[in-house]
């Protein structure tokens, strides 16, 4: 990597940041060791990033399983409080995404757009927290003497493949519904806009969520697909990298374990492209049957 | 009868005297098949038309509980099949489709009626196919049948109202593939979610129980609908999977074992076809120390004996807080014994004939392994048919979590017993399986219950009662016991497209 520092002896050295991956609240380089350098649009190297292997996909799971628990009991108003939080601290480093985006070939107004975007896609998602249950739920009307109802449940631990095309937007587009719903996640950041994905890293550290809820690597989507559809702890998995053939590999390996796959064809630089049903897909229904006592022959129905 | 309890054998008394000590027994009292008139041969219904197959070839289906034919159906091939996609689509492009949504739902709301005047003709042949009890198929899956469809005609105009802030509209062409576990009532909860959302059908019955798909066939043909609006194939595996692999079809929605719905998951991809897969389980039954252990028992014998354990909600592993663990397990074994075992037109059998021979054989098999594990085995005293296929309701104490008989489906009146100490313990157990489609729990205390039912990893849940069904509960799986719901609003989204 070819620093261009002119040797000045009047001028201060800049601290460059070495960018790691985000596994379990914690901010390891990859266990193999091994980086990779994405170039600008000039050909000059962005930063020698992590290139995540197999095992960090592993270590990464296994955080993001055990934090599901904890996060999935959280209150639906606690997580919008958290996913809020993760707004506010965006908006506070706002220059520093619009200075990476620009640093991956983005315009100065491009990039703005973009992170505003960003942080108000999060105000979005987190007023949705205590909101998608009561819309998507239901007290069916069955035939017995039994109070019957329908509650939606996050699905679990979910993969997912952000897009390609924008470094920032994509990546929150397709991680914040999936938390919302009180999931936790294993996220693959653009191969070739990766800056932004740390730096959220480091947002999503500084806002109260639970360690391993957001997991996030960095690496070739060619190595690590497989990893996505075949892990076993793995429940579902968001593809939105663009690639038509990782996401046939996606959806065939997915059988292993009667994974949950969903292939979403946008880059979500459109201000519509949020609703509810981004977090609806990542959640299963349950239903629960419960008898009513029958008094005098009085019957009960709900 | 061909029950014999222990009891009853050494009640000895004059024929005047009422014997109170001795066990008492029903005399037969047998269903009636009179009014039954099964052809000798059922062609396949494509078009609107009962058509021959073009391989000209038909399979016999016969009784499991006499091992008699009861007729021969078609085995209907890659072509048949083409002919009746072609014909769905044709039916969806010219009629259904431009069909008004009021128009759609009288159709079905006019299936629902007919299925409900041919109700006892279409309970005995269930029974008669399936081997399944007539009190269950006379009281439970014919009426919920008829009320699946009843339940969706009246969604056909409203389905704008099921997802908010969406436009809706139907795939296109459906390809079903249902088990042989509940033949006429998975018949009704694939076609009629599929024909309300606007939908047509082409639909495959099991190879073991297609007569009262060709029955409903006979119906549906009655009921006026466009031809090829539902179109009706028999067949075995092939024919399902040129359904799955056809490429006009728009939807698949497939009913039964998890291997197979694993292979159909993998040939489905890339394709764009919408999938829902309701495959198998090996669901908890939770009782605690506190429950009502009567009733508990009750609940413990529905949730496994119910249609011969072949339900694959079945609550097959039961979990038995320790400290009541003994009188539970012995007023089961006490209760076992008194579970009528034989002629599934009997109306006092508890339990009727297993589907098949093949379905037979791997019970017996899995009894073997629980055996051979070291499982502890208690069967029923009773007698059981010498011709038929039947098992005696068996469960087995002494069961390592690890145990295949824990952890593998068996889809018969096979029962394992666990038990727990603290409520972290059981959830913990009751989680630890690939599957998770239903689970039951047996407490007094409702702050447990809830408790409970959230966190058991499954998607449908019975506190204090066990296999309840309803048209407007969504019911589906967890996990590798599948994904999407049938049944209730939330049925409707496995039959439509759902866009901005």
């Amino acid at each position: 990597m070819a620093l261009k520092a002119e040797i000045n002896i009047m001028s201060r050295l800049e601290i460059l940041k070495t960018y790691k991956i985000f596994i379990g609240g914690a901010f390891p380089r990859t266990e193999s060791g091994r980086y990779y350098t994405p170039l600008d649009k000039k050909g000059q190297p962005l930063a020698n990033m992590c290139l995540s292997s197999r095992k960090d996909f592993r270590n990464a799971v296994v955080a993001a399983r055990k934090a599901f628990g904890s996060w999935s009991e959280k209150t639906a108003f606690n997580r919008g409080q958290i996913l809020y939080r993760i707004a506010e601290i965006l908006e506070g480093r706002k220059g520093q995404f619009v200075e990476e985006l620009v640093k991956q070939g983005s315009t100065d107004a491009k990039a703005k757009q973009e992170v505003e975007l960003a942080i108000d896609r999060c105000v979005y998602y987190a007023g949705w927290c205590d909101k998608y249950q009561q819309v998507f739920s239901s007290v069916n009307p069955v035939a017995s003497s039994h109070f019957n109802f329908s509650a939606l449940e996050p699905m679990g631990v979910v993969g997912i493949i952000a897009p390609q095309t924008n470094g920032l937007i994509g990546l929150v587009s397709t991680i914040l519904p999936v938390i919302a719903g009180g999931n936790s996640c294993i996220v693959l950041a653009s191969e070739n806009l990766p800056l932004c994905a740390i730096t959220f890293a480091e947002v999503l550290a500084t806002s109260d969520l639970t360690g391993g809820v957001v997991n996030i690597l960095t690496g070739t989507e060619k190595e690590l697909t497989e990893q996505f559809h075949s892990h076993m702890d793995v429940n579902a998995v968001v593809y939105a990298g663009g690639n038509k053939e990782q996401a046939l590999a996606i959806e065939s390996g997915a059988d292993c374990n009667v994974k949950r796959v969903f292939v979403y064809e946008k880059d979500f630089t459109n201000a519509a492209d949020e609703n509810p049903y981004y977090i609806t897909d990542l959640q299963e229904l349950k239903t629960t049957w419960h008898p009513i006592e029958n008094v005098g022959g009085a019957t009960s129905t709900y | 009868m061909t029950k014999k309890n222990k009891k009853s054998e050494t009640a000895e008394g004059s024929n005047n005297d009422l014997n109170f000590n001795g066990g008492w027994d029903y005399s037969p009292s047998p269903e009636s098949t009179g009014h039954v008139k099964l052809k000798a041969r059922y062609d396949l219904y494509i078009d609107g038309k009962f058509v021959a197959p073009s391989s000209k070839k038909y399979f016999q289906t016969t009784n499991p509980a006499t091992e008699q034919v009861l007729a021969e159906v078609a085995h209907a091939n890659e072509a048949d099949v083409d002919k009746a996609v072609k014909a769905a689509r044709r039916a969806y492009d010219k009629v259904w489709s431009k069909l008004s949504a009021k128009e759609r739902g009288k159709y079905i709301y006019r299936i629902a009626r007919l299925m409900q005047e041919k109700a006892r003709e279409l309970a005995v042949v269930e029974t008669l196919d399936a081997g399944k009890t007539i009190r269950e198929s006379r009281d439970v899956d014919v009426p919920l049948a008829c009320n699946h469809f009843f339940y969706y005609a009246g969604w056909a105009d409203k389905l704008e109202y099921a997802f908010p802030n969406r436009t809706v509209s139907a795939l296109g062409v459906a390809g079903q593939i249902i088990p042989w576990n509940f033949p006429l009532l998975m018949a009704a909860w694939k076609i009629a979610p599929a024909l309300a959302a606007g939908n047509t059908v082409v639909l495959k019955p099991a190879e073991t129980t297609p007569l009262t798909a060709m029955l409903l066939a006979e119906i549906i043909h009655e009921s006026g609908l466009p031809a090829g609006v539902v179109n009706i194939l028999t067949g075995y595996g092939d024919t399902g999977a040129a359904i799955v692999n056809h490429p006009d079809i728009n939807k698949i929605a497939f009913t039964g074992s998890t291997n197979v719905g694993k292979i159909i998951q993998k040939a489905v991809a890339g394709t764009g076809k919408k999938l829902t897969l309701e495959l198998g389980g090996k669901s908890a039954n939770i009782i605690f120390e506190d429950a009502p252990i009567d009733q508990a028992v009750e609940g413990i014998v529905n949730g496994i004996f119910f249609n011969q354990g072949h339900v694959c909600c079945a609550g097959s592993r039961l979990f038995v807080q320790e400290s009541v663990a003994e009188e539970v397990i012995q007023k089961l074994k006490d209760r076992l014994d008194t579970l009528y075992v034989g002629d599934p037109l009997d109306k006092n059998t508890d339990i009727g004939a297993i589907n098949s021979k093949e379905q037979l054989e791997t019970i017996q098999k899995y009894i073997k392994i629980g055996k051979d594990e070291g499982a502890s085995m208690y069967e029923s005293s009773c007698e059981i048919p010498k011709k038929g296929y039947f098992v005696r309701p068996t469960l087995f104490t002494d069961v390592a979590q690890s145990s295949r008989i824990a952890q593998e489906e068996i889809f018969g009146p096979v029962l394992t017993i666990q038990t727990f100490r603290t409520i972290d313990e059981v959830i913990q157990k009751a989680n630890n399986s690939p599957y998770g489609l239903a689970a039951g729990v047996w407490t007094d205390k409702g702050s447990r219950i809830f408790n409970m039912t959230s966190k058991l990893r499954a998607g449908v849940i019975w506190a204090n009662t066990y296999n309840k069904f309803d048209p407007t509960s969504p019911f589906g799986g967890y996990k590798e016991s599948g994904f999407g719901r049938e049944g209730g609003l939330q049925g409707l989204g496995a039959y439509l497209k759902v866009e901005n």
